[in-house]
């Protein structure tokens, strides 16, 4: 746990502990809103995008929208939910930022239920629920002081009203801010990877509501919490909530109650002012909503949507983890297989191995040398790229031929790795060739032969850049250490 | 019906007439607390009925699954939209604060 404020000494906060579960809602990358035609757009001009369905005109009526329910599912399928037959309820309340005075939302029996999370250090968030509501207008609020609670007067675009929106709800396994940064950060891969949302937090097309409590170590009920809206960056998210369990730990500490409330996350004072307390407000009067009828998927409808889905991040992970569990190096490669499926090259990876080019080496090359032209790089031949591995590997060209050679195949990636090798006039010099340069090499300097069988290694720097001389830097370094060793031991 | 027989109590029809921000005199208070409670008589007597073999519905209608295409359909003009406004300002809604508490 992160402490802010210094002046309070840590033992008061050990006997604490946070618990916190996320609110992330997600706007679907659909053509149009939920309920109605209009287009589902950000960055336009006030009030263009809206027609009578948006504004809850007497007599318009919702109708679903299919491709959302399938965002919907596919996000669902991705957090390992059950997705289930469900139906929508309204969720009513008096502010202006949806007209009709409710929001259309799903309440008991929502589509995705009971799913998770894993996080990249192995730990777990449970997924209570993802399902499906629209999203509301939006206020600006106008104020001479710039505090939203002294505001004069509010405007309202409901451009966005009716937008689909996917509510992922986690269980309270969040313990740290930290951990609620790394569980945004994964659940934000996985549903973008989905192809249903496009995660953006700085454009509010993700939106996260933190609750917050804590208790002391050996209680067993849950504290009163707090819920902080509308954190919309991951730094924001972890700000909040550090300021938000000092501020309740002190409030405990000196004898006070935490009050069950919603608060707002103030960037510029780095603090979370209260904007509402929960009382009867909180009574939103759910009741099924009588304009839509259930919503069934069927198993086919849901496994054509499985087959259909662009392979999950975990998955692809994975399948790279695989191919190199075996290496001696695994446990350092592995935020190389993370740079590598973010940076799309993983498929890449994949069919080169699958020519039977060293796992290690080629992830080596594609996240080092082939990370400075990504574009270049999607674009390589497998073949010519398992080709070039497998000279470096068995010796017959240098890792440094092999860099010059693989930085040639990516300004241009329809040469070929042969047509790169004798337009270079890059020689390969194999072990015999290198023994018999040693060989007249020992005769030439036999004052610094007797030093290496006296055994100064050091000797060795020596003898390779003796033979890089020879051979104009094309001689394999590690070839020439093992065939003077091999002398000095034989 | 006197007042202790009411499934619902003057209390709850205020709480739900604040809820739906109506003010209500005392005589409408008891005339409502009345009839909802007559409803939710009528509701109970559904109650000793044996419907074991009903599985519970959310819609009268034995409908699911009505799509929509995902489609644009053009949206009607900033004017119209706002014209039946109360206010407005630049294409906006303009509405008292909404945060006072």
């Amino acid at each position: 746990m992160t402490i802010q404020n210094n002046s309070t000494d840590d033992s008061e906060y050990s006997e604490y502990e946070p618990t916190i579960g996320l609110e992330v809602h997600c706007e679907l990358k659909t053509a149009t809103k939920l309920w109605c035609g209009c287009k589902n757009s950000f960055g336009e001009q006030p009030n263009t995008l809206i027609c009578p369905v948006c504004l809850g005109l007497p007599g318009s009526l919702p109708v679903l929208n299919k491709k959302a329910v399938e965002y919907a599912i596919r996000i669902g399928l991705a957090l390992n939910c059950t997705v289930q037959p469900s139906i929508f309820h309204r969720k009513n309340y008096f502010y202006p930022d949806m007209p009709k005075d409710f929001q259309i939302s799903q309440y008991d029996i929502p589509i995705n239920t009971d799913g998770y999370v894993l996080l990249t250090d192995g730990s777990k968030v449970g997924i209570v629920r993802a399902h499906i509501e629209e999203d509301t207008g939006k206020s600006t609020h106008f104020s001479s002081s710039g505090r939203i609670h002294e505001s004069t007067a509010t405007l309202i675009d409901y451009n966005r009203a009716g937008i689909p929106l996917v509510e992922i709800v986690s269980a309270p396994d969040i313990t740290s801010s930290e951990m609620a940064k790394s569980y945004v950060n994964e659940l934000r891969n996985i549903i973008v990877a989905t192809g249903a949302t496009d995660g953006k937090m700085e454009e509010g097309s993700l939106r996260v509501d933190a609750n917050v409590s804590v208790k002391k170590k050996d209680q067993i009920e849950l504290g009163t919490r707090c819920e902080i809206k509308n954190l919309n960056s991951l730094r924001s998210l972890g700000k909040a909530i550090d300021y938000e369990i000092d501020r309740q730990i002190q409030l405990l500490n000196s004898q006070k109650k935490v009050i069950q409330q919603t608060r707002h996350f103030n960037e510029d004072l780095n603090q979370t002012v209260t904007l509402r307390t929960k009382e009867e407000a909180e009574d939103y009067r759910y009741f099924p909503e009588p304009d839509l009828v259930s919503l069934n998927p069927t198993g086919e409808w849901i496994n054509e949507i499985k087959l259909n889905m662009p392979k999950l991040l975990i998955d692809r992970r994975q399948s790279v983890i695989e191919l190199i569990k075996d290496s001696k190096e695994m446990s350092q490669l592995i935020g190389t297989v993370n740079t590598l499926v973010d940076q799309q090259l993983d498929t890449l990876f994949i069919e080169t191995v699958g020519f039977g080019s060293d796992p290690t080496l080629t992830l080596k090359r594609l996240t080092n040398e082939a990370a400075n032209s990504i574009d270049a790089a999607k674009k390589l031949n497998s073949k010519e790229l398992a080709y070039l591995i497998n000279l470096e590997t068995s010796g017959k060209v240098s890792s440094t031929q092999s860099k010059a050679i693989l930085s040639n195949l990516l300004e241009n990636t329809s040469e070929t790795v042969d047509s790169i090798i004798s337009r270079l006039n890059i020689q390969s010099f194999g072990d015999k060739e290198i023994e018999q340069l040693l060989d007249n090499l020992i005769l030439e300097k036999q004052d610094e032969f007797k030093r290496f069988v006296d055994g100064d290694d050091k000797v060795i720097q020596f003898f390779i850049g003796q033979v890089m001389k020879l051979t104009k830097g094309q001689a394999n370094g590690k070839s020439v250490t093992q065939i003077l060793l091999k002398k000095r031991n034989g | 019906m006197s007042q202790k027989n009411n499934l619902i109590s003057k209390e709850q029809v205020l709480h739900v007439a604040k809820l739906a921000k109506l003010s209500l005199s005392d005589t409408e208070v008891e005339l409502f607390s009345e009839q909802l409670s007559h409803i939710l008589g009528y509701a109970n007597e559904l109650r000793d009925l044996d419907l074991s073999n009903y599985p519970p519905t959310s819609h009268p209608i034995e409908l699911e699954n009505i799509f929509r295409e995902d489609v644009v359909i053009e949206s009607i003009s900033n004017k119209k939209v706002i014209d039946n406004a109360p206010q407005s300002s630049n294409g906006q809604f303009l509405v008292p604060p909404i945060l006072n508490d």
